[in-house]
């Protein structure tokens, strides 16, 4: 093997300079989150503040609403990622493991879902679930979420399955089983690693998500995470420590759950996701 | 195994007709949940969306809502809002598209050969993916202000600036506040699509190659682009769409604003819908950018199938 010490540091250096550039604006934020008030302006540009301090969490935690939001965003996130899981992986297996009538307009409708502006959404769904109840509910907003989520979770579902040879069920039919039974009792174990990846991707995008939140709940009692930051930021807009202590805390489950499952996304999308 | 494969095939046979229905009926019955939740959630309201373009849909206006034709369409081709907004969509999307690609291209070409701390490495790197969009919308806007962030200092000692100001105030260079945060936010996704492809690649071709005496720049040329070739048509594709649509990070860092210099149609959609409560007319615009990027994404599926015919 050639070994040159020349590519390797240059290797090494782009990679650096690439986690530099990704981790920097999330240290700033977690910078200004500990700095002092009345360093805030004499230090601006320091990289690192001569005195820290955890008063603005504290602050957040005890003196506003964030707990509440905290709870919402973690139940509505929660309840969306198992409902997409299960429904995404019984559509996934469907298109992976039969041939059917209306396979390709099921694809089709997918596709479609993923194409429009979803703001044109806003409204019809308003008047929708307004009359039954729904607008303001966590409910709801699980009902939308998991719809949005569907079509993205099915065709990673159906990647995970398309990976696993299909001898493994029909030995279990043979053996008279149903295919439901060796689905669930031998196709199901066998995708872990992608039924984690489908519950991490939703449960990360439903924490994120701003728009049908701001537009389905009024009010602070069943606002989400990005609905409660956004109104603290226009009601504080001067207290900047504040701000964005509340942002490092909306950053953790996410960033938590994305570290636990990014590297079965990569192995997902392997096993022929965007093969098409 | 083909006397077993054959015993199956008569065992269902000799179904009854209630199972071999039941059999027919399944996978249907597999896909059930998730049709019912789309059609429900998203094709009723997006079939109810599409008629709001033909009527007069004022949300405080208690006498609207009767049927008007084209009349929205007739004001749209007369807006010059609009137009500016379709420019800065062309600019939003390709800059942003550009880059992320690029990026994400380079760092999975650093991130396929395996080298200690890969693990590590790829989970920093991938992690601003994870960040909610509108807290990295925030989170840039921040970096941008002088008094609270530190770009603006920088490029005033670079001497890009005459003062620490803030880029997403001055109308001549605003957009590249969003499209920065876009690109730091997006670039793990391509990243991830494509290492997962460069990770697909048969490892023998590349030895072969190097057997045969090809550098690096012709494996590069001979076999990773080619076999990524698919991979890249279908997302780019998906993320063209998907940013043009992409509103957040314009309206929580800008706001469409200094004098529209970044308004894009998503952004004036929710402007139009959210601050003039015109449904009506929201609806129209969403219609025109929904056949625009229809007409592209058609434009760009026959392009790829014939690069795939084509091998």
């Amino acid at each position: 093997m050639r070994r040159s010490l020349l590519p390797l540091l240059a290797h090494r250096l782009a990679i650096l300079i690439y986690i530099a550039f990704a981790l920097f604006p999330l240290f700033w934020l977690f910078k200004v989150s500990v700095t002092p008030n009345d360093l805030l302006y004499t230090e601006g540009v320091r990289l690192w503040p001569s005195r820290t301090t955890f008063e603005h969490y504290g602050f957040v935690l005890r003196h506003s609403d964030f707990p509440t939001f905290f709870k919402n965003s973690l139940i509505v996130s929660a309840s969306t990622a198992i409902v997409v899981t299960i429904a995404a992986s019984l559509s996934g297996y469907a298109l992976s493991r039969f041939g059917f009538r209306g396979k390709y307009l099921i694809v089709a409708l997918m596709l479609l879902t993923q194409m429009f502006p979803l703001v044109m959404l806003v409204a019809p769904i308003f008047k929708i679930l307004s009359p039954i109840g729904l607008t303001n509910s966590l409910t709801g907003l699980v009902i939308v979420y998991t719809a949005f989520n569907v079509p993205f979770a099915t065709f990673l579902m159906q990647s995970f399955f398309d990976g696993i040879p299909k001898d493994l069920e029909e030995a279990a039919m043979i053996d008279g089983a149903t295919q439901f039974v060796a689905f669930r009792q031998i196709i199901l174990p066998l995708t872990l690693p992608g039924i984690a990846a489908t519950l991490g991707f939703v449960f990360t995008a439903t924490w994120s998500e701003l728009l049908f939140a701001l537009m389905l709940i009024n009010g602070n009692a069943a606002a989400t995470f990005p609905v409660g930051l956004l109104t603290f930021v226009s009601k504080f807009s001067v207290d900047f420590g504040q701000m964005m202590a509340a942002g490092i805390l909306a950053l953790i489950p996410a960033g938590l759950f994305f570290l636990l499952i990014q590297r079965y996304l990569v192995q997902g999308l392997t096993a022929g996701a965007v093969k098409g | 195994m083909t006397f077993q494969a054959d015993a199956s095939f008569a065992r269902r046979d000799r179904k009854p007709w209630l199972a071999r229905l039941a059999d027919a009926a399944q996978p249907y019955l597999y896909s059930a949940p998730a049709l019912i939740l789309i059609v429900a959630v998203m094709l009723v309201p997006l079939t109810i969306g599409i008629s709001y373009a033909f009527r007069d849909i004022q949300l405080l206006n208690p006498f609207s809502g009767g049927f008007i034709g084209l009349d929205h369409f007739r004001e749209l081709a007369k807006d010059k809002a609009f137009y500016g907004a379709l420019r800065n969509t062309l600019w939003w999307t390709g800059a942003s598209v550009f880059l992320q690609f690029i990026f994400g291209l380079i760092l999975a070409l650093l991130l396929d050969k395996p080298f200690t701390g890969r693990g590590i490495a790829q989970a920093l790197v991938f992690l601003p993916w994870a960040v909610p969009s509108f807290l990295a919308g925030l989170n840039w806007a921040w970096l941008f202000n002088p008094v609270i962030g530190p770009i603006p200092h920088w490029l005033y000692g670079l001497g890009l600036m005459s003062e620490p100001g803030n880029i997403l105030s001055d109308p001549n260079h605003a957009m590249w506040g969003p499209i920065v945060a876009n690109v730091w936010w997006g670039i793990p996704f391509f990243a991830i699509t494509l290492l997962a492809a460069l990770q697909a690649i048969p490892r023998d071709l590349y030895e072969a190659a190097e057997i045969d005496g090809a550098g690096w720049w012709q494996r590069f040329g001979s076999i990773t682009l080619p076999f990524l070739a698919p991979t890249i048509a279908i997302t780019v594709l998906l993320r063209t769409v998907w940013i043009s649509n992409f509103a957040d990070l314009i309206v929580v860092m800008t706001g469409g604003g200094p004098a529209d210099k970044t308004q894009i149609v998503a952004s004036y959609i929710f402007t139009q819908a959210f601050k003039r409560l015109d449904f009506g007319y929201a609806s129209a615009v969403a219609l025109v950018l929904l056949l625009l990027l229809l007409a592209y994404s058609l434009l760009i599926i026959l392009l790829r199938q014939t690069l795939l015919n084509k091998d």
